[in-house]
């Protein structure tokens, strides 16, 4: 057969093949982890050999749903982590768009230097301040209803607010207020408008990719936040997700289980990315930034 | 006048009886077995009871996921967090007392006298923690395979030497009924291989480090048994004895059951699971590689930690937690070997003639504990990546010789772990 170049319906259909399958790898790992979810750890283990894996076919039930409630509070675990998570993300839209207004908009002494420094934190693992961070937040004092209080663990608090400021979200924000037009904010102050006003009433309503985009990342590391909550963590009632999982590693691996509890976990982030799909892919093609 | 007295009389005496009792002091623990059902549900009975028992103390519990729990434990002590009582992984234990996180159990010794030594955790002359079991490692067949294949059974007393398992390994391959002849659960490249492949080495006559001083592994490590154990090692792998490391891990859950392996080394935690599934499962004991019989021992204890502020209190509870029945309920819950014989005597499966019994007297009789050194983290990860390697390919020499480097350098680094 000779394919005929110029042969627009056929390009077509060629790239969709690859387009499809590019897209099969990728949700691949999802059906299994579905698919498996609903059966029976013999047959899991046997289907692994085989595209049985991908195929919900044999001994189905929702077994190992209810196995995995029985072994863990998954609820509990998943209301902890949509918690600390959407605190974090709003309160770190509102300060690091704030950080990046002031970056990007007002005129003060060392704001190149400062905004410089913010941005080389980017290169700094979280590894590497992880133990000084704990011994800070082990001896920090706070002052709620039982009044003053030594040590932020095992609180709520010591998972969201060192959280809540990063290079990266300033960075995404400061990239994107430089492509407002500057004429807009000239125009509001010549119009009287507070810096504050300029912020709220003319940069953020504008701002609807960028804080999208801010949202899901910010929403994506800390919904997967596993080391942190690990050593500032020791009790059940303010336990995340993904240190929740060790519960399902025993002596012999329940693996249906496994797949039961990731794929209940997973949802949350399903709904979240679907909710801000279009404005994240905006976000993505005006600003060149992926997660 | 009267009034005055009869007003005094009645504060007196409704102060008397408002007075609560005296209140429990409370008493932290950390355990490792969040998720583990049957381990939650039988500590949580010990601890009500003990709640009940005495007017003193009261324990809380607070469960982690094992596999994160060193870590938790290693954060808490740096943020000075610990709780009154932990469990700690038998041998990890000497790295907890050496740095600090646990105290010696103020407790007589003589108290636990009839455990298995495998339970007691003892570091620097002291006992610092106890167990509430033990666990063995066994070769997994069936007595149906030792018939076909002419096998003698091997026992305590008489276990196979090298040659004679050599000789099964080698039956069993060229029967062809199986894709492997031995499983040796490859794929978990965790504390297992230090735990389940080291006593081989020991079997062999060298060891991880060498025990007289606990300051260098040179000899032991690459001394002329642990070449010839290196060598033997490999051997199982390039001549197709056994699947490498990138074994299945499916098969390691299934793959006997289902008769893909001839004999599997396997732990007694999968002991009753196997036998539902295999009627005719038989244990038999480690061979006998020159240096006699060796299998791993230590599971988790019971310690007390550095900043307890009620060691006696944390003590109590750990000699409560230590009775007969509890150690009985133990396993029979969760299958491991209860430490003592009068505990044993009350399980249904290590009783005289209990279908798990010879694995207490494997225990008793083959048991060495794991290197008793704070050393012995760095040394497991070492000695693992080694055997990995070796089982890969890598030249046996070298890769032990290597091996010795890299824990004598962290022995030095850590001014010998306090072994002089």
């Amino acid at each position: 057969m000779v394919i005929n170049p110029d042969n627009y319906g056929l390009r077509l259909f060629v790239r969709y093949l690859v387009l499809c399958l590019i897209a099969l790898i990728f949700i691949f790992p999802l059906v299994f982890m579905i698919n498996s979810s609903f059966k029976p750890d013999s047959q899991l283990l046997a289907d692994t050999s085989s595209l049985r894996a991908f195929l919900p076919v044999g001994d189905i039930s929702l077994d190992n749903y209810f196995g995995a409630f029985q072994r863990a509070p998954v609820g509990l675990f998943v209301f902890n982590s949509v918690l600390v998570t959407g605190m974090t993300v709003v309160l770190s839209l509102l300060i690091c768009s704030l950080a990046a207004f002031s970056f990007t908009f007002l005129r003060w002494k060392g704001r190149d230097v400062m905004l410089s420094i913010v941005i080389a934190t980017l290169i700094i693992p979280f590894e590497i301040i992880a133990i000084p961070l704990l011994l800070l937040v082990s001896k920090l004092p706070w002052i709620g209803l039982n009044g003053l209080e030594l040590g932020w663990l095992n609180t709520y608090r010591v998972q969201i607010i060192p959280w809540i400021a990063d290079g990266l979200t300033i960075f995404l924000f400061v990239q994107y207020f430089k492509g407002l037009p500057g004429e807009l904010i000239e125009a509001s102050r010549v119009e009287g408008a507070s810096w504050w006003q300029v912020y709220y009433r003319v940069v953020m309503p504008l701002s609807g990719p960028v804080l999208a985009t801010a949202a899901i990342l910010k929403f994506l590391v800390m919904y997967n936040q596993y080391l942190w909550p690990l050593i500032v963590v020791q009790q059940e009632n303010h336990r995340p997700v993904m240190v929740g999982l060790g519960y399902f590693f025993q002596l012999n691996v329940a693996w249906g289980e496994v797949m039961a509890y990731l794929t209940l976990i997973t949802v949350p982030v399903l709904i979240f990315y679907l909710f801000l799909q279009r404005a994240f892919i905006a976000s993505i093609a005006s600003t060149g930034v992926k997660g | 006048m009267k009034l005055t007295k009869h007003l005094a009389g009645a504060m007196i005496a409704s102060t008397c009886l408002c007075v609560p009792a005296v209140a429990q002091t409370k008493l932290t623990m950390w355990y490792h077995g969040a998720g583990n059902e049957v381990e939650s549900k039988i500590l949580n009975q010990i601890i009500s009871d003990f709640n009940t028992s005495q007017s003193d103390w009261t324990v809380s519990i607070e469960s982690f996921p094992e596999k994160t729990y060193n870590d938790s434990i290693a954060a808490a002590a740096l943020a000075g967090n610990l709780p009154d009582i932990l469990d700690v992984d038998g041998p990890i234990m000497p790295n907890w007392a050496w740095a600090g996180y646990l105290q010696p159990l103020p407790i007589d010794e003589s108290e636990f006298a009839d455990f298995l030594p495998g339970t007691k955790g003892v570091w620097d002359g002291k006992l610092y923690s106890i167990g509430l079991w033990d666990a063995a490692v066994a070769l997994f067949a069936r007595q149906s395979t030792l018939k076909e294949l002419g096998l003698r059974t091997p026992t305590l007393d008489k276990p196979w030497s090298r040659e004679e398992f050599m000789a099964a390994l080698d039956a069993a391959k060229a029967s062809a009924k199986y894709e492997y002849a031995l499983d040796l659960g490859m794929n978990d490249q965790a504390e297992w291989y230090s735990y389940a492949f080291s006593p081989f080495l020991q079997s062999f006559g060298g060891d991880i480090v060498d025990r007289s001083t606990y300051r260098t592994a040179e000899g032991a490590l690459n001394g002329e048994a642990a070449q010839a154990f290196g060598k033997w090692w490999q051997s199982l792998f390039t001549d197709g004895y056994a699947p490498g490391t990138s074994e299945d891990p499916a098969d390691q859950q299934t793959g006997f059951i289902d008769g893909k392996f001839a004999f599997q080394w396997n732990g007694n935690w999968r002991a009753v699971e196997t036998m539902a599934a295999v009627d005719d499962v038989v244990f038999l004991p480690a061979p006998n590689f020159g240096a006699g019989s060796k299998i791993g021992a230590g599971s988790w204890q019971f310690g007390v930690s550095a900043k307890s502020k009620h060691p006696e209190g944390a003590a109590e509870f750990i000699k409560f937690a230590t009775q007969d029945k509890y150690l009985a309920a133990f396993s029979d819950g969760i299958g491991l070997i209860p430490p003592t014989p009068s505990a044993a005597q009350m399980t249904k499966n290590y009783k005289d003639g209990g279908t798990l019994a010879m694995f207490f007297d494997l225990s008793k009789a083959q048991a060495l504990v794991r290197p008793i050194t704070p050393g012995y983290v760095v040394q497991s990860k070492v000695f693992t990546k080694a055997v990995a390697d070796i089982a890969n390919g890598a030249d046996v020499a070298d890769t032990l010789d290597a091996a010795v480097d890299e824990i004598d350098a962290d022995i030095e680094n850590n001014d010998g772990y306090g072994h002089r």
